[in-house]
């Protein structure tokens, strides 16, 4: 059943050109419009089309492990009850993302466009990734589906995320390095879009996170939406009510705005986003793009971005791979002016306490970019009172971390 | 008057258009070298972080002027200067949204206006999204020149050609700039359904690098487009690359201008 769209609603964008008001857009080069217009027209297809969600989602049941369990985090509740004045902490859930097959949300998203990739009769496909783990759940449903794979990794990231690189090389990527520019996440972009425009006519580019040119920012969303529609199941199933607070880590965004996007129009759901603010806001070693960018255009689409007076873009910082880049989807953007959804930033301090907490208390090693969204927990936990709901996305496991959290932590694996 | 010296440039026959990225090298010096080699028309690349349609000559240019701390403040310098140098040779800057529109496009195309630059090539804004960028330039007088490509189907095509002006830049092959070079057959083909549908000139670019392509190509085209073989001079000589672009211009010039 579907309700009727409210008249104010936040659900109802991107409009037909692709734009959250001022954001979003197809900010691309002549040569791969076409394509993105085609992409865009078979999405809408697809949308209709019974039988496309009818795979998505017995792949999601027994590819991926869905659904994803929503669970009590009983030892994390107590903690912070304990920490807040009297009559204060909520009830703490995890939407446990990271037990999806290949450890994080990112699967979800590669499982959706793969199957609008062979909709549209695309035989090769190719992806970038920072930290590998965008590269490995795209090496994985091409393996899945026998399409050859080509994942554009920064030359730094291939040096610090070994282990990453050669689950892509055994799952059967070939891993292209990118000497460009920083060698990191916003690199690899570049260099993935400069082989899709050289390959337009037999190749699919599966973004990774919800920005980039419309339609991704938008499909990328829909596919993700399986994570906030199933936390709602859940917990009218567990609480017999809808939750009082979400809470995620935004990079690009893409696990939040999954978790957000199905709340948007109940207006007794808050939302909070958080920015990774590496050593520090006021420092220039952070990759929050909210805090300290302004809107501009960049990979396709116009959002906030780390940029000088002059446009250029300014090379971001986290300790967490998955959220070091410039920039962060067009629909954030657009709900921060909005004022729908609270973005938070969190240092790499604060994030590798609330790493360790979780850990000790949980028994759950969170990703580094999940960390983040648990050390708003201090916070959040102080102004809310203990009859609420409060939910935080564990958008994927921390093993890819271990490496740099023992750096980190000062000590010799 | 801007259009007039695209036209000017362009009645004479087959038109030789010369990239180089502002700010790297000495870029005065460059520039006169292009002129004095023959070219007619001249395209100023605006630095960029992130030059994602560039293939590897011209994003190390981008990255060499960057790194000798070139500001958008010094490509308007350097445009000024070059228009009080050569008042008849049409001049276009060349680069990507997000530099363009840093200060708002009012800004941007006033600017233009002010340095005598006669045209805009952005990468990144497509038709699609010409309110970004377009409505300003074509309030100051200055032709937003617009790019086609293999993959412009017909039914694209009158939406590329609206609010274009200058000249179209029929881009040859789908790829980034400096890697490969197209069929002559295909540009021919290409050419020839751009020209029935436009009456502005048509030139060409990507992956052309030599007298003996330049020749062909003027043979269908109203011009020929080189930046990275010229990029590539400047990356191997520095501060001696006048005299090479200067040898390099002079003969695409005479190979092209042999077509009139």
């Amino acid at each position: 059943m579907t309700a009727p769209t409210p008249v104010n609603s936040f659900r109802t964008l991107p409009d037909e050109t692709g734009h959250f008001g001022q954001f979003g857009g197809r900010y691309v080069a002549e040569t791969l419009m076409p394509l993105i217009l085609d992409l865009e027209k078979e999405y809408r297809k697809a949308q209709q089309d019974p039988a496309f969600w009818a795979e998505f989602d017995a792949l999601m049941k027994d590819f991926v492990g869905r659904p994803s369990p929503l669970y009590f985090a009983p030892r994390m509740t107590d903690y912070f009850r304990a920490k807040t004045p009297a009559g204060k902490g909520p009830k703490i859930y995890f939407k446990r993302e990271e037990l999806n097959h290949t450890g994080a949300h990112k699967i979800n998203n590669c499982i959706g466009q793969i199957l609008l990739a062979i909709r549209m009769g695309k035989t090769k496909i190719i992806a970038e990734t920072g930290a590998g783990q965008h590269g490995v759940a795209t090496a994985t449903v091409a393996a899945r589906f026998g399409l050859p794979c080509k994942i554009f990794m920064g030359a730094k990231d291939i040096e610090r995320q070994k282990p990453n690189v050669f689950r892509m090389k055994l799952l059967g990527a070939e891993v292209v390095s990118c000497e460009s520019g920083s060698q990191s996440l916003k690199d690899s972009m570049n260099d993935a879009l400069r082989h899709w425009v050289a390959n337009v006519h037999d190749t699919f580019y599966i973004i990774g996170t919800a920005a980039g040119p419309h339609p991704y920012p938008e499909l990328v969303r829909d596919f993700q939406s399986i994570i906030g529609k199933e936390t709602r199941e859940q917990m009218l199933e567990k609480e017999g009510r809808l939750p009082d607070m979400l809470v995620a880590a935004v990079g690009g965004g893409s696990n939040a705005i999954g978790l957000f996007h199905p709340f948007l129009d109940d207006p007794e759901v808050q939302m909070t986003g958080i920015e990774a603010a590496g050593h520090g806001i006021d420092t220039d070693k952070h990759a929050a793009s909210l805090t300290g960018g302004k809107p501009g255009i960049l990979h396709g689409n116009k959002t906030y971005l780390l940029q000088d007076e002059d446009g250029q873009i300014t090379e971001a910082h986290s300790i967490s791979a998955g959220l070091d880049y410039p920039g962060l989807g067009p629909e954030h953007s657009w709900l921060h002016e909005s004022g729908r959804v609270n973005y938070v930033p969190i240092t790499d301090t604060q994030a590798l306490e609330a790493f360790q907490l979780c850990c000790e208390l949980e028994g759950i090693i969170p990703a580094l970019e999940s960390a983040h969204a648990l050390a708003a927990l201090p916070q959040l936990t102080a102004e809310m009172d203990e009859d609420k709901l409060l939910v935080v996305n564990v958008s994927g496991r921390g093993d890819k971390d271990i490496f740099t959290v023992a750096e980190a932590l000062g000590v010799e694996l | 008057m801007t259009s007039n010296r695209f036209e000017t440039a362009f009645a004479k026959g087959p038109a030789l258009v010369c990239f180089i990225t502002g700010g790297d090298g000495n870029t005065a010096a460059n520039l006169d070298a292009l002129v004095e080699g023959g070219a007619d028309v001249i395209e100023l690349g605006m630095p960029f972080t992130d030059p994602m349609a560039d293939g590897p000559a011209i994003q190390e240019a981008n990255i060499r002027s960057l790194d000798a701390g070139t500001r958008t403040a010094d490509i308007f310098r350097m445009a000024s200067e070059f228009r009080a140098r050569h008042p008849q040779v049409p001049l276009v800057l060349m680069g990507y949204a997000n530099p363009m529109i840093a200060r708002g496009a009012d800004w941007f195309a006033d600017e233009c206006a002010k340095a005598g630059v006669d045209g805009v090539i952005c990468v990144d804004i497509p038709p699609e999204e010409d309110a970004e960028l377009g409505p300003a330039l074509r309030a100051n007088d200055v032709s937003l020149i617009r790019l086609a490509t293999p993959t412009t189907d017909a039914a694209r095509l009158p939406a590329v050609l609206e609010g274009s002006s200058g000249f179209l830049y029929y881009v040859s092959v789908a790829g980034v700039t400096g890697m490969q070079q197209a069929a002559q057959g295909s540009i021919e083909d290409a050419v020839a359904k751009l020209k029935a549908a436009s009456s502005i000139p048509v030139a060409v670019g990507f992956g052309v690098r030599t007298p003996e392509q330049a020749s062909e190509i003027a043979k269908v085209a109203d011009g020929v487009v080189v930046g990275s073989a010229l990029v590539d001079l400047v990356k191997q000589h520095g501060t001696d690359a006048p005299a090479h672009l200067r040898k390099l211009t002079a003969a695409l010039a005479e190979a092209v201008h042999a077509e009139r």
